[in-house]
């Protein structure tokens, strides 16, 4: 049976997987699991590995990239290969590439979704799902991209959120931070100058979805960059024009101020 | 002290432009300019005249006298009487080997006026002929001495109308030089002749020198000179001392440079279009032009040396202004502002302080320490063109592996090389990522030779490899195939380029500097359109490195800006390191003809857009029939009748080709090239096969492609030092389906 299984993970750690996640894998000839496209932060191999009974091959970015998933592609000639990804596994954009590859070569893919960040920001904020835009990651500085401003400028001018994700490295343990993403954002106003980062913008940021612990917290840039969220993963959202029930959402849920009703319609 | 005295002197001459020669001294390896230049410095009291023609003072390291060789250049000012007016010559001594021809170009744009020094017996050689070039072109104005007249006498034993006609012939291939390359205005009025006494002779071993008039004043004839040689050795020892004390050396040179050579005041006007972009009438161009002290500033850097006590001097000519201490400046091309600290003036080995140098002169500011060989100074806030890229005859060929004996030395190392590569801008260091080798680059075998000696001198004692020749990779047929396209390794962007050989007249406008990423877009593309460039592929040239150009075609696509730097690095590490055996490609041009770009900027990242780029511009380089290219050096040996079949042996032996055979009296000329891989120990071998008897030259010549017969032995060869695979990839590694 040749077959790859996408698998996600879900949030926070080693129980983020679906049942019919753990069925497969237990059915599985190899099981790979890549933990480079998004931060698990609690997510034990080991315990994992108590509870399916398998056990787990790491592939890394460059084996998934430059290779091009080869290690994978080649399990799955012989047998049944299950890839686990953090999160839902296709909202990884990158693993694309390896299911048309699959596909390509006669070897059948399946997906077991698993919990994500994009719907887990709704239920946090009580923002409402039809009302998002584009989404955006804002990029580390050293790689500077003026393109998270465009995007929150254009969905702003359609009165729709923004969510933006921030840029991890976890090879390196690096979590772009609330702080460093919000002041990203106000260089480039700074130089475009139109009104759309300032200070008194409202932001709402999310810390460790998923988890017994996530912060929400909504409030003016002014408030915000000084807030401590404590440990990553974090998110960003710029919200658009309020719905009466999103604004009273943000003043319960994230402790939004109370200004935010007069923002409403 | 004298000395000090003819400090003062000098500051007062430093006010008066027109008492100002600012000279050179240039020659072929070996034709005695050093030992001229200390006839010079004794004649201004510096040294005394018992040790000049033995103590070469300018040689300052223990090396340069050893090989009996000028290796840097080293400046000097003195002060001269003629006509009882006082004259203040600054005089930068430039070396005579081709292995640092870059320090020659530098000092001459320094200088108004040139010393060509010709050996009377050996005639102009090849060096001779590239500096006079290279110093015209710079519109710097000649007069000729003609050294070693006692060999003529002692050795060939010519008679007084033998000597005449070989001066005849000397100054005859001179003048054809001058008619070639002067501007096309001095042509005539630059030629140089023995009746207007713009020619000297004489010997500066023994420190006597002639012109036509010390001979009429003095009533000396050139019977009188052979006379001087004739007897016993005591006898001539005794004579040839009166000789040097009635026509002492420096009387000829020094009026000569007075008489004949042009002022600051005469020179800048004319020198300015050649040396300088900017426009004549802008108040820097207006200084420049009146040599105005009051002016806006205007300075070259032509020179850096790193000292202990003053760290980074910068040495230069001052065309516009003064400098003087605590005066805040600009440095144009680096778009860098600087305070000088102290203001010297130069003296051999030695610096001496001063309060300020006014326009015309040579000065050695200190305090500048981001500034590099060729930089601009300028006024703080004038809008200045910085001066044109100073332009290098020579690439580098040959690079080493050195490292430090001692470990424990590494921070004394990582000083020293940092010195040296600042002082010598033609000595590239660099540390290999992969090997951790620390690696320097230089003109030859000799060059690093010489660097591994001033680090000996440093008190550093370093382990060098045996020289490894650096080669280039290029196309000789273009693919005409549709673009080819890149992926990143996300997939996610695609990349279509093409590629094409850039045709040899414009690599040499990129070697010579006159297409550059320093210009403005609006040059650039003027000049490429002279090329015949289609304007819109003028106007984006958007990256050039070594002599590759990239041009973006690109149009209407989004997030190209984004993406563009990593574009440019993508492209700068594929021809840096191109594909063949990770040696630089040469004479590529890069097209990028359309692209798509991911929404999202983490999905176009370095490490995406990087292997985007090398990618399709190595798989379309092996589909282009790739070559090998390697140095090759003329070789020009004079070298008597007895021995010219060993010579031509040697040059057989190492892969050479004779191009031409002259003969002159019982000598003969060969002119010869051979590649650099074949010319390691060729010193030695010449030595031992001629009895010490030829008088040779090398230099870079061009880059030509390894016999095929080879190629793969020495591809391989690169590639398994590198440690490599020992054949390089084939095309499908590098080509994507769409």
């Amino acid at each position: 049976m040749t077959e790859i299984v996408f698998i996600g993970l879900g949030l926070h750690d080693e129980m983020g997987i679906s049942l019919r996640g753990l069925e497969e894998i237990k059915t599985a000839d190899t099981v790979f699991i890549e933990l480079y496209t998004n931060l698990l932060p609690n997510f034990s191999t080991e315990n994992f590995q108590k509870i399916s009974g398998k056990t787990l091959t790491s592939v890394s970015r460059k084996e998934l990239e430059e290779e091009g998933g080869q290690k994978i592609l080649r399990a799955a000639e012989t047998g049944k290969a299950v890839l686990l990804v953090p999160g839902d596994p296709l909202i990884a954009t990158t693993h694309i590439a390896l299911r048309l590859e699959a596909e390509k070569k006669r070897i059948k893919t399946h997906i077991i979704h698993g919990a994500s960040i994009i719907s887990a920001v709704e239920g946090l904020s009580g923002l409402h799902n039809y009302k998002f835009g584009k989404s955006v990651t804002v990029p580390f500085p050293e790689n500077f991209s003026e393109t998270p401003y465009e995007v929150i400028t254009q969905n702003r001018k359609l009165e729709l959120h923004t969510l933006c994700l921030l840029d991890i490295q976890v090879e390196k343990k690096r979590c772009l931070s609330i702080k460093e993403s919000l002041e990203s954002l106000l260089k480039i106003e700074e130089k475009n100058k139109k009104r759309i980062i300032t200070m008194k913008t409202l932001g709402v940021g999310i810390a460790r979805a998923g988890s017994k612990n996530p912060i929400v917290k909504a409030d003016f840039l002014e408030n915000l960059l000084n807030y401590d969220f404590g440990a990553p993963p974090y998110s960003v959202i710029f919200p658009g024009k309020l719905h009466f029930m999103e604004a009273e959402a943000l003043i319960v849920l994230a402790g939004a101020p109370k200004k935010v009703m007069e923002m409403a319609k | 002290m004298g000395r000090y005295k003819q400090i003062e002197e000098i500051v007062k001459l430093m006010n008066s432009p027109e008492m100002i020669r600012n000279t050179s001294i240039i020659a072929h390896v070996d034709h005695g300019k050093t030992t001229l230049s200390d006839s010079l410095l004794a004649a201004a009291g510096i040294i005394s005249e018992q040790t000049a023609g033995q103590k070469l003072f300018l040689d300052s390291w223990e090396l340069e006298q050893k090989r009996q060789m000028t290796v840097f250049a080293s400046n000097i000012s003195l002060t001269h009487t003629f006509q009882e007016k006082d004259y203040l010559i600054n005089l930068i001594d430039t070396p005579g080997h081709i292995d640092f021809s870059g320090a020659v170009t530098r000092s001459l744009r320094a200088v108004d006026g040139a010393l060509v020094v010709v050996d009377a017996v050996e005639g102009p050689m090849t060096q001779t002929e590239t500096v006079l070039m290279q110093a015209l072109r710079e519109r710097v104005q000649p007069i000729l001495f003609i050294n070693k007249v006692d060999r003529l006498i002692k050795e060939i034993k010519l008679t007084p109308e033998e000597i005449q006609r070989k001066f005849a012939k000397i100054i005859l291939r001179i003048n054809t030089l001058i008619e070639k390359y002067a501007p096309p205005e001095h042509k005539k009025d630059w030629q140089v002749k023995v009746e207007d006494g713009r020619v000297a002779f004489g010997s500066a071993l023994h420190k006597w020198g002639l012109n036509l008039q010390h001979m009429k004043a003095k009533g000396l004839s050139f019977k009188d000179i052979i006379d001087a040689y004739t007897g016993e050795p005591e006898e001539v020892g005794a004579k040839i001392d009166a000789l040097s004390k009635k026509a002492p050396l420096y009387e000829p040179i020094l009026d000569m440079f007075c008489e004949h050579l042009p002022n600051p005041l005469q020179a800048q006007p004319y020198r300015q279009s050649q040396i300088w972009p900017g426009e004549a009438d802008s108040p820097v161009g207006k200084g420049m032009a009146k040599v105005d002290p009051n002016g806006s500033l205007l300075m070259c850097i032509t020179t850096i040396e790193v000292d202990p006590h003053s760290g980074v001097v910068a040495i230069g000519r001052l065309f516009s202004g003064t400098v003087e201490k605590g005066k805040t400046v600009q440095l144009v091309t680096s778009h860098q502002k600087g305070t000088i600290q102290q203001v010297y003036m130069s003296m051999a080995t030695d610096r001496v302080i001063v309060d300020n140098i006014p326009a015309g002169n040579i000065a050695a500011l200190s305090g500048l320490p981001s500034v590099h060989v060729g930089e601009t100074v300028a006024e703080e806030g004038v809008k200045t063109q910085p001066f044109e890229g100073l332009k290098y005859v020579s690439d580098p060929v040959v690079t080493v592996a050195v490292e430090p004996e001692d470990v424990k030395d590494l921070p004394l190392f990582d000083k020293v090389m940092h010195k040296l590569t600042i002082e010598d801008p033609n000595l590239h260091f660099k540390i290999n990522k992969e090997s951790g080798e620390f690696l320097l680059s230089g003109m030859g075998e000799l060059h690093l030779e010489v660097t591994a000696y001033r680090m000996q001198e440093a008190a550093l004692k370093v382990k060098i490899s045996k020289p490894i020749v650096i080669y280039r990779e290029t196309i000789t047929d273009n693919y005409k195939g549709p673009a080819i396209m890149g992926k990143s390794p996300n997939k996610h962007n695609k990349l279509w380029v093409t590629l094409e050989k850039l045709p040899e007249e414009v690599i040499e406008a990129i070697r010579a500097g006159k297409i550059s990423e320093m210009q403005t877009r609006e040059e650039r593309q003027k000049t490429l359109k002279q090329f015949g460039w289609p304007t819109d592929d003028a106007r984006s040239v958007v990256a050039i490195e070594g002599t590759n150009i990239l041009v973006n075609r690109i149009k209407g696509r989004q997030y190209v800006e984004e993406i563009l730097d990593h574009v440019k690095s993508g492209f700068r590490e594929a021809v840096y390191t191109s594909v063949l055996a990770k040696e630089p490609a040469y004479g590529l041009k890069v097209n990028l003809e359309d692209v798509t770009v991911h929404e999202d900027p983490v999905h176009r990242g370095p490490a995406q857009i990087l292997p985007m780029t090398w990618r399709p511009i190595w798989c379309s380089f092996l589909l282009s029939d790739p070559k090998l290219l390697e140095p090759i050096i003329s070789f020009e040996c004079k070298v008597p009748n007895q021995f010219v079949s060993n010579v031509i042996a040697i040059v057989q032996k190492r892969r050479g080709r004779i191009l031409d055979m002259v003969n002159e009296e019982d000598m003969v000329v060969v002119k010869a090239e051979m590649p650099v891989a074949e010319s390691f120990g060729l010193a030695d071998e010449l030595r031992s096969s001629t009895q010490g008897r030829a008088f040779w030259a090398t230099q870079f010549s061009r880059w030509a492609p390894v016999p095929e017969s080879i190629q793969v032995d020495i591809i391989k060869q690169i590639r398994e030092r590198r440690g490599l695979s020992p054949t390089p990839p084939r095309a499908q590694e590098f080509y994507e389906e769409a």
